[in-house]
């Protein structure tokens, strides 16, 4: 039995395409072990060597971990809820209400969502706070520091694009007002400083932003845009330059 | 002879995605099947049966969301054509004055009866379940039908006698 079960092991192991997909062999050796992270598109996000201090909970809190695995919740819980919800003044508030009280699962899956989405930007201030304490924005990390800050960001544009879409009072309200922000930025913002004699509300970056004047439904369809499909693409691609980067720097920063 | 760290690796990933597929797998599916759904009822009532002189054919129930021809022969008999071509699935047009159902995309032709006779329909028009409801109005229900090829036109509720 045992015999015959290590001969399918083999044939599979031996097999073409199990060979095209998994290059390294199986000789019980640190190179091999090292390969079989390296080699992988998937596992190469590990380190092929883990420093000690690196699983030191206490020194890194896990904070930046706990951030992309929030965005990873974020992802697919969001994929699912995009079945039912249409980013339209008329659907928008009655989607969000047949999600959370007829969907099988879908008050579980908005709630996901929705507390993933705040435990990102907890974790993200804290993956900060972290990385200041134990100064590792030091040089040669000051490049990803940087990134870091775009990052964050991009977290909170990520949340402020998801506020608008349940489409209710409280969604518009805030909307409004923090978008009323743009009025302000510098050169183009119509009340903005150094804006020229030519900007105009109905020209500014804000009309850009609400696609009108006021929070309205381009406003709803520009910000579910945003928030499902540009700035996470953004993310994913700053999170792959901030990963790569951690690596190139020397891995993990250890203790001072 | 597994080792120690076999089993543990084993053990470990073996939790995760049971606990992840357990968890997420059935849940995914479920919620793919909502519990409401927002689409025509199958059944609708269409008046009542002096609305309908003998010898004519409706098309007031032609239009979505019904889509079904009304017909009430000479002798008072009614049934119902669902406005489904049988050849791919286009909508026939009533042409009183040549009496025939004329679809017009291959150009199937089907008698008052709804019985196929040019063009390449391979079967005769569907007819959906036709009633009388407590109220007196007809009713009808589409998600019951009868095939003529398959002899159901005599069963009944294929055809109402009032």
């Amino acid at each position: 039995m045992n015999e015959k079960r290590n001969g399918l092991k083999e044939k599979i192991v031996n097999s073409q395409i199990w060979r095209s997909m998994f290059r390294h062999g199986y000789e019980n050796t640190g190179r091999r072990y090292t390969l079989q992270i390296l080699q992988n598109v998937w596992l190469h996000l590990h380190p092929p060597r883990v420093p000690r201090h690196g699983i030191n909970f206490r020194f890194t809190w896990c904070m930046g971990g706990i951030t992309f695995l929030m965005f990873l919740v974020t992802a697919v819980t969001g994929v699912l809820l995009m079945f039912y919800y249409r980013p339209t003044a008329e659907y928008a508030f009655r989607d969000v209400q047949y999600l959370e009280f007829d969907i099988p699962f879908g008050m579980l899956l908005r709630n996901m969502h929705r507390w993933a989405a705040h435990g990102m930007v907890i974790a993200v201030m804290l993956h900060m706070f972290r990385v200041f304490l134990t100064g590792s924005y030091k040089k040669p990390r000051e490049f990803n520091w940087g990134v870091g800050v775009i990052l964050l960001v991009v977290t909170l544009f990520l949340s402020f694009t998801g506020y608008l879409l349940p489409w209710d009072q409280l969604a518009f309200w805030a909307v409004t007002v923090g978008t009323n922000m743009a009025r302000a930025t510098p050169v183009l913002g119509h009340e903005g400083p150094f804006h020229p004699q030519d900007i105009t509300q109905e020209n500014d970056v804000r009309f850009a932003l609400l696609g009108g004047t006021i929070v309205g439904p381009s406003t709803l369809l520009r910000f579910y845009i945003l928030h499902c499909v540009a700035v996470p693409l953004l993310a994913s691609v700053l999170m792959a330059l901030h990963f790569w980067r951690v690596r190139k720097d020397g891995g993990i920063s250890g203790p001072l | 002879m597994a080792s120690r760290r076999q089993f543990f690796k084993f053990l470990g990933w073996g939790n995760f995605v049971a606990a992840l597929g357990l968890a997420f797998g059935p849940g995914l599916i479920r919620f793919l099947y909502p519990r409401v759904l927002f689409e025509p009822s199958s059944t609708f009532k269409a008046g009542f049966p002096d609305e309908y002189p003998p010898g004519t054919v409706s098309e007031k129930y032609k239009k979505n969301p019904f889509g079904v021809w009304i017909v009430r022969r000479e002798d008072g008999e009614f049934y119902a054509l669902l406005t489904i071509c049988t050849h791919l699935g286009c909508t026939p047009r009533w042409f009183g004055s040549e009496n025939k159902f004329k679809c017009p995309c291959h150009g199937s032709g089907f008698d008052r009866d709804g019985i196929n006779y040019e063009g390449p329909a391979p079967r005769p028009l569907e007819r959906v379940k036709i009633a009388l409801a407590d109220d007196g109005q007809l009713e009808i229900d589409k998600s019951v039908k009868f095939l003529g090829e398959r002899g159901d036109w005599g069963k009944p509720g294929s055809f109402l006698k009032v």
